[in-house]
């Protein structure tokens, strides 16, 4: 892991720092997809948040939210210093994200309902002729919601070529691994036959990620999708590909601590 | 009614292109739109949560999307979509549900829809819309446009007779006073929203002959409530009945109620009765007539059930 995968895992801990809980091993499984649309792939204006041409990113699982505010505190729609009121009174950063804060494109956190979003939005820029590109992150957990497989055929039909569909997947969501509570697989072969053009990299991996993206669209008359293989709370070695920090409470000033030193120079 | 929003809707929308039709596989006879205005007519799949999501996604690149559809599906089906999608983030998406009430009665409790007014104005930022026929439907229609928040358009019968007139402006949230008893003496008030208000203007002429005075305050809009008409009249009223072809729970007389409650003294409160569908699922078929006469919703028997509540 690179300092500035560091850096942003910094960040994360600093929302968790004051709130002492959160959806942590989501967000540190999708730090490297968002931080390589955002440093490589994507175009915005931070002081513009609605600049009309700007790509759409949207976090469908929404409770990673927090890789979502890192990367928009570290590109300057927020103040870095804001990432500490994360799910505090008063805060606008709540433990699921909110379309009133800068950069957030849609409200989510209730899962299957971002796809369909994105969706409306890659229609839009179409219709309005932009150039405009949707980025929708699913978790792989989330996939059990019907309504993204009713999404997927739309998109499909409607030859969304701008749209691309990322699947953070951890292979773990709340209760135990995807295999187990509702298997997903052959998940490939799903979405080619959902009608798109389908790539797996490994989700942590900066330069593969971002050859990969800026290979997009994989068709011409098809929307796109990526296939991350990621690591559940990857980056804090002892919260790797455990369920049990996908949410975590009450986090102790000792485990705080480990967190820190673990994200110190290699 | 519905040929009315259909037509009206064909023709604003090729006058503004931010109108969009979305059509969950309901035949509206509005297909001729794909190949005239492609870009503003959608036929999409039996995905209610997704048309809605994807209205959304639609509306927050400033678009209107109308989202057609029968009322029980899109209301019951994609609750979670119409909440979060819609009204939380305040896209102006309009849903436009078709056969409300007791009007698929042949389909039976699938079908049938009798809780969508509650559903839908429990919902903060929502709009609850329901039209007593074409006249009004169209007058609504360039509002329901402009209007900035998200709408449940609530449609219950199919090309009935009109009861509203051409002259006469419309506006989403004012009540409007269809019939006026004799403002010397105090009278019974019916409140009465959609396909009920037809119902109530037949009843009043029943009592009419009987000698009981009433006035017919009819609610297109249902939330927000037009709270100051229902406060004047209900001072001036000896008896106030609800009608809806809703269950009594959670629908317009409910949400009188609570205005009733909230602004006047129980000691100046007359007595109010709600006239609706009861607690349960209806599993008889039939016609919206047959229906409305198995519940004690059709003129005749409103009327006498008034005049028995007038005799207590």
């Amino acid at each position: 892991m690179d300092e500035r995968s560091r850096y942003l895992r910094r960040l994360i801990l600093s929302g968790i720092e004051g709130t002492r809980k959160g959806h942590i091993g989501s967000a540190l499984s999708v730090v490297e997809i968002i931080r390589v649309l955002y440093d490589d792939i994507m175009k915005y204006r931070p002081q513009e948040p609605l600049w009309p041409e700007r790509d759409r990113f949207i976090l469908s699982k929404g409770h990673g939210c927090l890789a979502l505010y890192a990367v928009l505190a570290d590109k300057g729609f927020l103040d870095v210093e804001e990432l500490k009121t994360y799910a505090l009174e008063n805060s606008r950063l709540g433990g699921c994200p909110e379309s009133l804060v800068p950069g957030i494109e849609a409200t989510t956190g209730a899962l299957g309902h971002g796809l369909s979003i994105g969706v409306g939005m890659a229609l839009a820029s179409r219709i309005q002729n932009r150039r405009s590109r949707v980025y929708v992150v699913l978790g792989d957990g989330e996939l059990d919601e019907g309504s993204i497989w009713e999404a997927a055929l739309c998109a499909a039909k409607h030859k969304l070529s701008h749209l691309t569909a990322i699947i953070d997947c951890n292979k773990l969501q709340l209760g135990g691994s995807t295999k187990e509570i509702l298997n997903l697989e052959p998940l490939r072969e799903k979405w080619i036959s959902f009608g798109f053009t389908v790539e797996e990299v490994d989700g942590h991996n900066v330069d593969t990620l971002k050859a990969t993206f800026k290979r997009l669209p994989f068709s011409s008359d098809k929307p796109s999708m990526v296939i991350c293989h990621t690591i559940k709370g990857k980056g804090f070695s002892f919260a790797e590909n455990d369920y049990k920090w996908h949410w975590k409470s009450g986090i102790d000033d000792a485990t705080i601590l480990k967190m820190k030193s673990s994200l110190e120079k290699e | 009614m519905f040929y009315a929003f259909r037509d009206t809707i064909y023709e604003l929308a090729k006058m503004d292109k931010r109108i969009i039709l979305i059509s969950a596989d309901q035949d509206v006879g509005l297909s001729h739109m794909q190949s005239e205005m492609p870009n503003q007519f959608f036929m999409e799949g039996i995905s209610e949560a997704n048309a809605i999501g994807m209205a959304s996604g639609l509306a927050a690149d400033g678009f209107r999307p109308f989202i057609l559809n029968h009322a029980s599906f899109l209301t019951r089906r994609c609750y979670e979509q119409i909440v979060l999608d819609a009204c939380l983030q305040e896209r102006p998406i309009r849903l436009v549900g078709m056969g409300s009430g007791l009007a698929t009665a042949h389909l039976g409790p699938t079908h049938t829809i009798i809780e969508d007014i509650a559903i839908t104005r429990a919902i903060p930022g929502m709009t609850v819309i329901a039209p007593c026929d074409a006249v009004e439907m169209k007058k609504l229609m360039p509002h329901i446009l402009k209007w900035p928040k998200p709408v449940y358009l609530r449609l219950a019968r199919y090309g009935k007779p009109i009861v509203t007139r051409d002259e006469g402006e419309v506006e989403i949230g004012k009540a409007v006073v269809l019939y006026k008893g004799e403002s010397s003496k105090k009278n019974v008030l019916l409140i009465s929203t959609g396909a009920m208000t037809l119902s109530a203007i037949k009843a009043v002429e029943e009592l009419k002959e009987a000698g009981i005075e009433c006035t017919v305050l009819h609610f297109h809009t249902i939330k927000p409530l037009d709270k100051n008409a229902i406060i004047e009249l209900a001072q001036k009223a000896k008896l106030i009945v609800t009608l809806e072809d809703h269950t009594i729970i959670g629908g317009l007389g409910s949400a009188c109620l609570e205005v009733l409650m909230d602004n006047i003294h129980s000691k100046n409160l007359p007595q109010v009765y709600r006239m609706g569908l009861p607690d349960k699922f209806i599993h008889q078929y039939g016609t919206q007539e047959s229906l409305m006469e198995e519940f004690g919703l059709q003129p005749l028997q409103i009327a006498n059930r008034i005049m028995k509540l007038m005799k207590k």
